[in-house]
């Protein structure tokens, strides 16, 4: 009797766990219906900081938001990765205080008016297996060519003869829509090319792969994969600082002066900052000054 | 006297009045328990399906797709674009079924004999290495599956392929084998052990070898036991996500022509892009969940009228 008591005890026990465990997963699931809409917040009410934009500018913003609001208790900040392009159009109108993009703004996004500050730097490498030795230099085109399925043997781009395997980033990616839109072939990806999920998952089908070209961020560079030089240039951070390598992008936040609240406008000089810039730095980012 | 004897009734009509509560509450919450399980896979189901259905509908918010095209693409490229943008499932659906059916095809010989070894033919030692070893296979987080597909099985399928890479539907076909094996061997093993042992004996009694014995009347008899499992293996083949997306190659399009081409189940493709996607990408991902949802609940359909004939026979 006293062990069956036990036993009863801990199934019920066990069994609220499990109810609590349950309710957790709902929350998580509602996170995956968040919409841009989602993010409209009460944007002029002082203490609360919104943006939205780049899903590589992400890692950034939310890292640097945390330090923020941890040294600004009364601050509520919030950012939202939904895409360059629907940041900025947030950002015109005011849905969000400010946006962020892991590109140059285009023409007509210029002529919004809207003030931008650059608050870092990426480069993306091209990367091959570090047993083909035959290649260490690439040109745009020749890159376009090969990610369009256009050139498909090493030979046609002064390698030796042989099949190359391409690997892309997945399909929303902020690296791949950045490389698509540098190298200039958004869209028209090869269909026999690899989608590898994430930076590192690229890295390792490249090292495994003696065939393979791949791309991948600066900070996933390693002695397992080989970085081509782009048009003579070496991919380091020098030469995306000093704007001669040709693939990398700037991470820009931008904003209409008169939507910004005075706490916004902190927090963008704390980006700026050296504290913030060191942030910038550890999420990947290179820094702007 | 008369006092006491009304005392000791209120004391039984209170301590049964209790004990009443007590069951009254310990029913609910049994009924609490039990609707758990009812309450998530209803609400999983009104979810993906709410969320799936809707590019389908006229006046959607996010935009509309047509489910033909849909459901008969042969391509899938997301484009900020609505115009260009392409959510094409079937060589997605090719893709899921021919590495199931290979999985089937290599996986179930092997487990089915794997269960006989070890009910029927394995000395004791023999057993207890084996047995351990597939409990211990069931076990293994598909994460692990997945690395070691990527680092053993693809660079070895590199070497002998006729193409440059080695993520293709025979290096998913080959993660999954491993992944039902454990599914298929212990429910064919518990099959097995319950067929009576005077099935065996009337067997050796009519002078069959034991060889003849587990293929003329053991197998026949587990039959039922052998289907669940492999209708089982079909369900965990083809929900099957992380370990595959390390090795399918995940291409945006073509319906695979060997085993050597790259292929992407569906599974793989919401993985691969819900952590990005948002609006009319975000809801044909869910279209594609509605798919396999579709997928899952068909095989349990199988599953529950192949064992209502089995059981009337």
């Amino acid at each position: 009797m006293k062990n069956f008591k036990i036993l009863l005890a801990l199934v019920i026990v066990l069994s609220l766990v499990g109810i609590t465990g349950c309710s957790t997963d709902d929350t998580t699931g509602d996170t995956l219906n968040t919409t841009p809409e989602a993010a409209t917040g009460d944007t002029m009410s002082s203490g609360v900081v919104t943006g939205s934009g780049s899903t590589s500018v992400e890692k950034i913003a939310l890292a640097t938001m945390d330090e923020f609001m941890a040294l600004n208790p009364n601050v509520d900040a919030t950012y939202e990765g939904i895409g360059s392009s629907g940041g900025v159009k947030n950002a015109d109108e005011g849905t969000t205080e400010f946006g962020a993009a892991s590109r140059k703004l285009k023409d007509e996004e210029k002529s919004w008016g809207m003030t931008e500050v650059v608050i870092a730097y990426d480069g993306i490498a091209v990367i091959v297996h570090p047993s083909n030795t035959a290649m260490n230099d690439i040109t745009m085109d020749q890159i376009l060519g090969i990610f369009k399925g256009e050139i498909t043997d090493w030979s046609e781009v002064g390698g030796t003869a042989g099949p190359i395997v391409v690997v892309s980033r997945e399909d929303g990616s902020g690296t791949r829509g950045a490389f698509e839109e540098i190298v200039g072939f958004e869209d028209e990806l090869s269909s026999d090319a690899i989608n590898a999920e994430g930076n590192g998952n690229v890295q390792v089908t490249v090292a495994t792969n003696e065939s393979a070209i791949g791309y991948v961020s600066f900070t996933y560079i390693d002695d397992t994969v080989k970085p081509l030089l782009v048009e003579g240039v070496e991919a380091t951070v020098g030469n995306v600082l000093n704007d001669t390598f040709p693939i990398s992008r700037p991470f820009i936040m931008m904003y209409h002066e008169e939507n910004m609240s005075d706490t916004a406008l902190a927090y963008i000089d704390f980006i700026l900052s050296p504290e913030g810039q060191e942030i910038v730095e550890e999420e990947g980012g290179i820094p702007v000054n | 006297m008369e006092k006491d004897m009304s005392k000791d009734m209120n004391k039984d009509i209170a301590a049964n009045r209790k004990r009443e509560k007590i069951e009254a509450v310990a029913k609910a919450w049994f009924l609490i328990n039990a609707s758990v399980a009812i309450i998530c896979v209803a609400a999983i189901t009104f979810f993906v399906f709410y969320k799936g259905l809707q590019p389908f509908f006229t006046g959607n918010h996010e935009g509309t797709y047509s489910f033909i095209k849909f459901i008969t693409g042969l391509e899938w490229d997301y484009s900020d674009n609505p115009e260009v943008a392409l959510y094409g499932v079937l060589y997605m659906i090719i893709g899921s079924i021919v590495a199931t059916l290979g999985a089937i095809v290599i996986g179930v010989p092997i487990s089915v004999l794997t269960a006989v070894f070890i009910a029927e033919i394995a000395p004791e030692p023999v057993k207890k290495i084996v047995k351990p070893a597939v409990e211990l296979l069931a076990g293994i987080p598909s994460i692990l599956y997945g690395v070691f597909g990527l680092g053993i099985i693809v660079p070895w399928i590199r070497d002998i392929s006729p193409k440059a890479q080695g993520q293709s539907l025979f290096a998913v076909m080959i993660v999954l084998t491993i992944m039902i094996l454990p599914t298929i061997i212990t429910i064919t093993e518990n099959a097995i052990r319950v067929v009576p042992n005077s099935f065996r004996e009337g067997s050796y009694g009519l002078g069959a070898s034991k060889i003849q014995t587990i293929f003329k009347v053991i197998l026949p008899a587990a039959k039922s036991g052998i289907i669940t499992g492999v209708v089982l293996g079909i369900g965990r083949a083809i929900g099957e996500t992380m370990a595959v997306i390390l090795v399918a190659g995940n291409p945006q399009g073509g319906i695979p022509t060997s085993i050597w081409e790259p292929i992407r189940p569906l599974t793989t493709n919401i993985a691969l892009e819900m952590s990005y996607a948002f609006g009319m990408h975000q809801e044909m991902l869910f279209s594609t969940g509605v798919v396999l949802f579709v997928f899952i609940i068909v095989i349990n359909l199988i599953l529950a009228r192949a064992k209502a004939k089995i059981s009337e026979q």
